[in-house]
């Protein structure tokens, strides 16, 4: 048995876990059919975390759903298979690639994976006929989803609307749908990304490689530091070299940079973003670089 | 740096009221630069949009505006929340805007905060708005509140105007709910008495804003007394390994429960012991507000979703009569007769409403005893039956057990806060 709480005190983590934990056994005694978005990065780990301490000892009791943009990193699968099979959970995979094939998205040459993974994403939803996803945002990630609620309502066209979002209070939450709408459900919306890395610490969570400080061929592009990747061609000018580094997010392949880093450890993970200067989100991805309101476009049109 | 982690650190939730006029968006600008939660790349949008738009300082109320239409509009569109912390405390900041849709808008930033700040404009003193807030605050049961008065720098650090001001919310507060209030001198826009303390007000002897909300005491804010464990999911593994194991699993809402209390289960009344609690794969002693745990019970009794666990001598008195305050967020009025869904904690009924007993004006506080119906953002006394009994405390009492939503069941919206009265 634990400490007994004399003072009846609980962390600041230890209630945002306590939040989250509530979110999860609410949405899965409320929906018919919930499940659970899986990138196989942090936040998405953590979420999966909370959703294994909410039901245990029981499985959890919904599907893990992962977009697979064929650009993934190979560390981020082989974590997501590791935490799959410990929690005896169902993966569905959606593939990009298959949603390309079978036209439900249209790959033009010119749009990015990321805004293809929207429709195969939405496509994904309504053929298994989900009434709940669980993403991993977080609001002090950016600007947009500062305003989004934990009960995130999409209509049947997977859109959000940012101006005519239903009033959450307390902790009453309202899942009411119609036929064809879905509920995109945001357990952690009230972690930062330093109560992440501390919870990862304090949980002794396991997390992709790529996190920690590695050597890897990089080469440089708009001021971000890239993967050396068949997947991602240099163009003319850009110069491979071997430097030490770690993701602080992890994304398209194409798309998430890394940066410089000596950190190997969860400790010296949480001294470097506390000095950090720049966003998790600034620093290192080019989809939300193209314009002020990327983040918001996306989210409007279905993004996690 | 701090030495603090944050599996350490404590938590405080406020809301924070008031217009852009007043300078809201500047002071919470000011708290997350000076407690270094802004980065460089926030910094840097904030500093070409100022820029862009012909500034010669940099607006820091840029650094709140979320949505594009907002910034276009220069206008704020909905609660939005804020994240920053010092090294024992984290915050979370429920912006809510002044104007368009305050009562909403505050009633829902509220309903989860500590502690409310309202601002007002030194040169204005109190306005109509300010009383407002301060009602939906003492309403909505925030147990602290912080007036900060604020441009103190454009009455050149006046004594005198702040104690007019100081003085003349005292005596409005008497007729309110409020059990601990702070009066702050400041200038969001310098930084006087946000972080550091001013050195252009010597008269001023209390805390800084910043370090008032560091410090204020919100531990005993909760109900320890009254053990409330509304049931929100029935876990049963049914594996080889758990073959037997049921629990009953939510979120304390009030009191401490303890292996070996004697609870009552509602609404069937029900008795039974408490013979274990979990918190994931450990047994705990105690579990109390706001903790998600799994409780067994020694007694195979019938429990399922929507019940409240509590203890056999202090339960709440289940009842199908609500007398409530309630705040109407449709443009359709609420209207006698009218048929709603309603979430108490976790159970779901429908009500039916029997009777507005009168309409509060916020900004007088007089009682509209001959009104008919609630319009978009006006606030009543509601009398409501509903179809199954529902367990409830006054909100006076617990926010959790005394609080509900009404939602609109053609359309699924959420359309009415309620609180529960004695």
């Amino acid at each position: 048995m634990t400490d007994t709480h004399s003072d009846y005190r609980l962390s600041q983590l230890d209630q945002l876990e306590a939040e989250s934990i509530h979110i999860f056994r609410e949405v899965a005694a409320e929906f018919e059919k919930p499940v659970l978005m899986f990138s196989g990065g942090k936040d998405s780990i953590v979420m999966l975390r909370l959703a294994e301490k909410a039901f245990y000892p029981a499985k959890i009791p919904f599907p893990v759903l992962q977009v697979d943009t064929g650009l993934d990193f190979p560390e981020v699968l082989a974590t997501r298979d590791n935490w799959v099979n410990r929690l005896g959970v169902n993966l569905v995979v959606a593939s990009i690639d298959d949603a390309i094939a079978n036209g439900v998205v249209v790959d033009d040459g010119k749009t990015s994976r990321n805004r293809l993974q929207i429709g195969t994403l939405l496509n994904a939803i309504e053929e298994n006929g989900f009434t709940a996803a669980f993403g991993g945002g977080r609001r002090d990630e950016e600007k947009a989803r500062a305003k989004e609620r934990v009960y995130s309502h999409r209509d049947e066209f997977g859109q959000w609307d940012p101006k005519n979002q239903r009033p959450e209070l307390w902790s009453l939450y309202n899942g009411r749908l119609h036929a064809g709408e879905h509920m995109r459900i945001f357990p952690i919306s009230n972690w930062t990304e330093l109560d992440i890395w501390d919870y990862i610490g304090r949980e002794g969570i396991e997390i992709p490689s790529i996190y920690f400080s590695h050597q890897r061929r990089v080469f440089e592009r708009d001021g971000m530091l890239m993967s050396e990747t068949p997947l991602n061609p240099t163009r003319p000018g850009e110069v491979i070299e071997e430097r030490t580094v770690r993701f602080r997010t992890c994304g398209d392949i194409t798309l998430t940079g890394c940066v410089e880093s000596t950190a190997s450890t969860i400790d010296e993970i949480i001294d470097e973003i506390s000095v950090a200067t720049l966003t998790e989100r600034g620093a290192t991805r080019g989809d939300d670089r193209f314009s002020e309101a990327a983040m918001e476009d996306r989210k409007k049109e279905g993004y996690f | 740096m701090s030495t603090v982690k944050s599996t350490q650190m404590d938590l405080l939730r406020f809301a924070t009221a008031g217009s852009v006029d007043d300078g809201k968006s500047t002071l919470i600008g000011r708290l997350l630069l000076d407690s270094k939660s802004i980065f460089a790349d926030q910094l840097e949008a904030v500093e070409s949009t100022s820029k862009s738009k012909g500034y010669d300082y940099t607006d820091l109320a840029l650094l709140t505006d979320g949505l594009r239409s907002e910034r276009e509009q220069g206008i704020t569109i909905d609660v939005a929340y804020r994240y920053f912390a010092t090294p024992n405390r984290k915050f979370i900041i429920a912006d809510t805007p002044g104007h368009v849709q305050y009562t909403r808008n505050m009633v829902t930033g509220a309903s989860t905060a500590d502690l409310g700040l309202v601002l007002v404009d030194a040169r204005q003193g109190l306005t109509e708005q300010s009383r407002r807030h301060a009602v939906i605050l003492s309403l909505l049961r925030v147990p602290h509140l912080v007036l900060a008065v604020n441009k103190m720098d454009l009455v050149d650090f006046s004594q005198e105007v702040y104690d007019k001001i100081h003085a003349e919310f005292t005596a409005f507060a008497t007729k309110l709910n409020i059990p601990d209030l702070a009066v702050i001198p400041i200038s969001a826009l310098a930084g006087d008495n946000v972080v550091n303390r001013s050195e252009n007000m010597p008269w001023y002897s209390g805390s800084t804003l910043m370090h008032h909300l560091e410090n204020v005491h919100v531990a005993s804010d909760r109900d320890l007394i009254d053990a409330r464990f509304p049931v929100q999911y029935v876990i049963r593994p049914k594996s080889d390994e758990f073959h037997d194991y049921r629990g009953y699993a939510g979120m304390v809402a009030g009191g401490v429960l303890k292996p070996g209390d004697e609870v009552v289960v509602l609404p069937s009344g029900m008795t039974s012991k408490i013979s274990r609690i979990d918190l994931f794969d450990k047994e705990i002693m105690e579990a109390f507000p706001p903790m998600s745990v799994t409780v067994h019970l020694e007694d195979d009794v019938d429990v399922s979703r929507g019940d409240m666990i509590a203890r056999v001598k202090n339960a709440p008195q289940p009842s199908q009569d609500i007398d409530a305050m309630i705040c109407w967020m449709s443009t359709t009025p609420l209207k006698p007769r009218q048929k709603l869904a309603i979430k108490h904690t976790t159970r779901t009924a429908r009500v039916l409403v029997k009777d507005i007993q009168y309409r509060l004006d916020i900004n007088t506080l007089h009682r509209d005893q001959d009104a008919n119906e609630l319009g978009v953002n006006e606030i009543g006394r509601v009398q409501l039956r509903t179809t199954v009994p529902l367990l409830c405390d006054p909100y006076s009492q617990n926010r959790t057990t005394g609080s509900f939503i009404l939602i609109d069941e053609a359309t699924g919206v959420t359309v009415g806060a309620g609180m529960i009265n004695n």
